[in-house]
């Protein structure tokens, strides 16, 4: 009783050491262990979970690389084979994929875009950003819950250590029976910009509305010597190349200016670029969540801004 | 989905946003997926089904999908739903699907209030079919679909998955195409048909408390007096911090 389960894996380079670091208070609080569940191909490689009191080690042939089916399946054995009162994952690709999917086949409920969580009486009281950051959203939800937790929210600072005990947990039948299989990774290509090693960096956001409009950001980036970037709803639309997009599905860029036009900033944005040295940014709406978080800030037409700087540089 | 360009104002008990002061609007996400669609069947000759829970609007929102390429679209009405109860939502969907058989589900990845759960995760546990969320891109082989799915950092991967299946879609192959205003007056003649389906009637368990605004945490200083002034201040405080490169 009392235990939280955290899902350590993931695609790519995932380190669940800053998601043990958030549910350590919850362990403490609740009176539990913490219990990371670890999967992999082989033998299990157990880096990054030495927060954990118990790590969970499930190892099979389908467990690497992650394919969504394989790991759902995988959680949902941990789940009930541990019966915690919480079960974490962080709000990525297989948070998205796996969150809900592992609560309505546990039987549980699920919280997602978590940014806060306490417990009260018993329940988890939950807090999260919707709206594209606009809104928190206070719930309550009676336990055991499986909660998402947006990536922002989670600390930088290491995790203390756990006990690291080491227990194995079978794989499932299912994961022989799999109907997703992993052709291969994909990569950016080598010759694309990379926006992490730009000194400077002007992203146009949804305000920029058309395509035709991004010449005049793109022109101003070059004034300044800067990259030009973008945010999800402007590389979705077309309008500017994937690899130059900034936040949780492209790139976590830490310049040393970042000069926002048109960008709102939602969540998954703000966590690529929350680490900029000086942010500066310009939008119309005065109550954009960018100015939030911006050091400097302008409320006006970006093309108007945009046409001002460049007289002047 | 109410439409994020403005802003949302709050009912005045703070459990929901006040959605007769909000425009409505077609899911970027689902407009995607929509895109998608439209894609594999003008790749492969399949037929697109466009399915919509009763809401304010709908009817226009599927109109756009039959300009857009779908060749049928259903309404499945069953009076009031909760908007933030995504199980229950993704359940009757479930069931309409059933009924419908396609080989393939495509929907947006998440709508921006869907904090109990997304729709594709939850229609693949109800359907028990593979499902593979943040989707970019898709096409079907043979009785496979071979999808993309994003990790962060621009890395991803390419999976196949049998069908049916379900996908929540990021961004379709190529953005969605614009519709004519032709296309959309030959589309007005088109009526999406209802379905009525039983629902699961599974509560939500979690109490949607309250809704409020993002503190304000560190406010931007604010650079005033109009565009001229405010470059030159931009300027010369770019200079100052040595950022500017000339």
């Amino acid at each position: 009783m009392g235990d939280v389960l955290v899902y350590a894996g993931g695609p790519g380079r995932i380190d669940p050491r800053r998601l043990l670091a958030w549910a350590r208070p919850y362990v403490d609080a609740l009176g539990g262990a913490l219990i990371a569940l670890v999967v992999t191909a082989g033998p299990a490689t157990t880096a990054g979970s030495e927060a954990a009191d118990v790590v969970l080690e499930m190892a099979h042939p389908a467990l690497a690389p992650y394919l969504p089916e394989a790991h759902e399946l995988a959680l949902v054995e941990a789940v009930k084979s541990s019966k915690p009162d919480l079960v974490l994952l962080e709000n990525s690709t297989a948070g998205i994929d796996l969150g809900a999917a592992v609560a309505a086949r546990a039987g549980l409920p699920f919280v997602s875009y978590c940014v806060d969580l306490s417990v009260v009486n018993g329940e988890a009281v939950s807090v999260s950003e919707i709206y594209g950051g606009q809104l928190l959203a206070t719930a309550r939800t009676p336990m055991p819950v499986v909660v998402a937790v947006n990536s922002a929210a989670l600390p930088e600072a290491p995790p203390e250590r756990g006990r690291g005990e080491r227990r194995s947990l079978p794989p499932p039948p299912g994961l022989e029976q799999l109907r997703t299989t992993f052709v291969e990774a994909t990569e950016p290509p080598a010759d694309a910009v990379d926006l992490t090693r730009a000194e400077r960096i002007v992203c146009v956001g949804r305000g920029i509305a058309g395509a035709q409009n991004v010449e005049v950001a793109a022109q101003l980036a070059a004034a300044l010597g800067a990259e030009l970037a973008a945010s999800r709803p402007v590389v979705d639309a077309g309008w500017v190349p994937k690899v130059r997009q900034i936040g949780k599905s492209g790139v976590r860029v830490k310049p040393k200016l970042y000069l926002g036009l048109g960008v709102s900033g939602a969540p998954e944005h703000v966590e690529g670029m929350r680490n900029a040295e000086l942010i500066v940014a310009v939008n119309q709406d005065p109550d954009a969540a960018i100015f939030n978080l911006a050091h400097y800030g302008v409320v006006a037409d970006l093309f108007d801004i945009a046409e001002e700087l460049e007289k002047l540089l | 989905m109410p439409s994020l360009g403005e802003e949302l104002e709050l009912r005045e008990d703070s459990r929901d946003i006040a959605r007769d002061a909000v425009g409505m609007t077609i899911n970027e996400f689902d407009d995607q997926a929509l895109e998608e669609a439209v894609l594999i069947k003008e790749a492969t000759g399949a037929t697109v089904t466009a399915i919509a829970l009763q809401a304010d609007g709908i009817e226009q929102a599927l109109r756009v999908a039959f300009a857009r390429g779908a060749d049928r679209a259903l309404v499945v009405t069953q009076g009031e739903t909760d908007p933030y109860d995504a199980r229950a939502a993704a359940l009757l969907l479930a069931n309409a699907i059933r009924a419908i058989g396609p080989d393939l589900v495509l929907t947006g990845v998440q709508t921006p209030y869907d904090l109990f759960g997304q729709t594709a995760p939850y229609l693949g546990a109800a359907l028990g079919w593979p499902q593979v969320s943040v989707v970019s891109g898709a096409r079907i082989l043979g009785d496979k679909v071979r999808v993309m799915q994003e990790y962060s950092g621009g890395r991803g991967a390419v999976l196949d998955v049998v069908l049916p299946a379900v996908l929540g879609v990021q961004s379709a192959t190529t953005p969605p195409r614009y519709v004519s205003m032709s296309r959309l007056r030959q589309a007005m003649s088109s009526t999406a048909e209802g379905i009525t389906v039983a629902s699961d009637g599974v509560a939500m368990r979690s109490t949607l408390e309250s809704l409020g605004r993002v503190e304000v945490r560190q406010r931007a200083t604010m650079l005033e007096g109009g565009p001229e002034d405010a470059a030159s201040q931009l300027v010369d405080l770019l200079t100052e911090r040595g950022v500017l490169h000339r």
